[in-house]
């Protein structure tokens, strides 16, 4: 079970959260230079590592406040919560006994 | 090693001598220097490749090498159900082959994997459930695929523990019913392909972690590295489900996978009570009675990304209570066991078959959280692409190709699918 610490509301339950999956995907663009191949990597291609996940949670239940969570995916620690437009904090090694 | 046939004659045999002529299932040989193809994975479907490259297409130079034991990844975390009742053509000719397979699996390998097809119902729930079911059935029909919708009657008849009364929290408007569906032993999947392999002259290679990936001076994949040193192969293979993006980083690509626990539960034995699979429409949770008597339960995914191969408590909560809330019985049966096997889930829920970006590397990922009903077929398919350099007829639509070419194969919005 996860208290997730939403930046507005405060430590909260799992339960009242969604994933958004990856975050920091950006858009390839303009349009009409982007190929086939690039369109479906930023539609499909996910970064999934087995280590510290950046990845984008909504307050469903709450605020509905999008945010940015540094979680790893074993242990399922949270590292770091900061905001949407944050650049990620910089890299864990995850070496916490795993 | 010469292969030892099991038989009721040998059974009674062995039983006047103290079970002492069995000896080993399969070898434990050391790894070669070189092999026409080796197979990362020893789960399933990395098993039943090797024994199809050396059944079907008579290579003998192959090696499987797994990082741990024998089915001691998803291929033993699994539900064990077996069942083909998908919606698009596609899916539909990739599992009815598959569990055709099943059904002549125990004589072909000479080992029981206790396949009972005990059939497998879905409940709808409401007028929608309803429309969705008589949808996907006339779509499996069509595709050749045996399936029927069950009234209510009959669910009662076939699974007298289910709560049918109006009041129910679940209530049960009628369903479908594919008769030929059931489980098998999983264990016994992963260790007849292994002994029939091993009996063809393929090396399974125990605790031999794959930690590179060699290339040729062209780009072509020429053997790998691992744990027990380097060893030069034509032809790789990948069948790694939970850790494939691990190993397609190692060799520089990406896939469009994302890892999950999926959690299941086994109950302690009870008298027999439930001699079908039964799947619910409404809260995903899906249960079955194992030949010892416990229940199978399994349900939805966790909700985020994850390798821990425990499963968290709220998803826990939801597929139990559900459990308790369709079959008010079983509400004071206790649990045995829980674990998580991590599933490879892609956006279009359908597998990953065939090439990768680097030549003769192939793939097989992908199956999400119903591997194990494709074994057999997920074995076949990969054999015919390494031994014959192109994709089986069956197989070229799940290529990774697919996610470029927009011909996905969509069975989470088809057939309403978990994974």
């Amino acid at each position: 079970m996860l208290l997730i610490n939403c930046p507005l509301c405060g430590p909260r339950d799992e339960l009242e959260f969604r994933c958004g999956g990856e975050s920091h995907v950006s858009r390839p663009g303009p349009a009409e230079t982007v190929s086939d191949t690039d369109w479906s990597a930023y539609l499909f291609a996910r970064s999934n590592p087995k280590g510290v996940h950046y990845e984008r949670w909504v307050h469903a239940f709450g605020c509905r406040r999008w945010f940015n969570v540094a979680r790893h995916t074993v242990t399922h620690r949270i590292e770091a919560i900061y905001a949407m437009h944050e650049r990620p904090p910089v890299a864990f090694d995850g070496s916490d006994g795993l | 090693m010469a292969k030892l046939d099991y038989s009721g004659w040998r059974v009674v045999r062995e039983g006047l001598r103290s079970q002492s002529g069995w000896g080993e299932a399969w070898r434990n040989p050391e790894p070669r220097a070189a092999y026409d193809a080796i197979i990362v994975g020893g789960g399933g479907h990395g098993l039943a490749t090797a024994y199809y490259l050396a059944k079907t297409h008579g290579m003998r130079n192959v090696a499987v090498l797994e990082k741990g034991w024998l089915g001691g990844g998803n291929t033993g975390r699994n539900t064990t159900v077996i069942r083909s009742n998908y919606y698009y053509r596609e899916s539909a000719a990739l599992y009815d082959m598959s569990l055709k397979l099943y059904e002549g699996l125990a004589r072909e390998l000479n080992y029981n994997v206790m396949f009972s097809q005990r059939g497998m119902i879905t409940l709808a729930h409401s007028r929608h459930d309803l429309e969705a079911a008589a949808r996907w059935v006339k779509a499996m029909r069509i595709n050749g695929v045996d399936t029927v919708m069950v009234d209510t009657k009959e669910i009662a008849r076939r699974v007298p523990i289910l709560d049918m009364s109006p009041e129910a929290r679940f209530p049960v408007m009628g369903g479908f019913l594919q008769k030929r569906a059931g489980t098998a032993r999983h264990d016994a999947v992963a260790w007849g392909y292994a002994r029939a392999a091993d009996a063809l002259g393929v090396d399974i290679i125990q605790q031999c972690e794959v930690t590179g990936f060699r290339r040729a001076t062209d780009g072509t994949i020429a053997g790998v590295d691992t744990s027990r040193g380097p060893i030069a192969a034509r032809s790789v293979a990948l069948a790694v489900a939970g850790h494939s993006t691990t190993l397609a980083e190692m060799a520089g690509f990406r896939l469009p996978v994302t890892s999950y626990a999926l959690q299941a539960f086994v109950t302690e034995p009870l008298k027999p009570v439930l001699d079908t699979v039964v799947l619910s429409l409404a809260t995903g949770v899906y249960l079955s009675q194992s030949d010892k008597g416990g229940l199978v339960i399994g349900g939805a995914l966790d909700l985020y990304p994850s390798y821990a191969q425990r499963g968290n408590m709220p998803m826990a909560r939801n597929v139990l209570g559900a459990v308790a809330q369709q079959f008010p019985r079983l509400g004071r049966v206790r649990l045995l066991r829980q674990w998580a096997g991590i599933v490879d889930v892609v956006q279009d829920s359908s597998p990953i078959l065939g090439a990768t970006p680097i030549p003769n590397l192939l793939i097989n990922c992908g199956w999400g959280t119903g591997g194990f009903k494709a074994i057999p077929a997920g074995g076949t398919l990969l054999a015919h692409h390494m031994a014959t350099g192109a994709p089986h007829p069956l197989a070229a639509p799940f290529s990774l190709a697919r996610f470029s070419t927009g011909a996905l194969i969509d069975e989470a919005a088809a057939s309403g699918i978990a994974h």
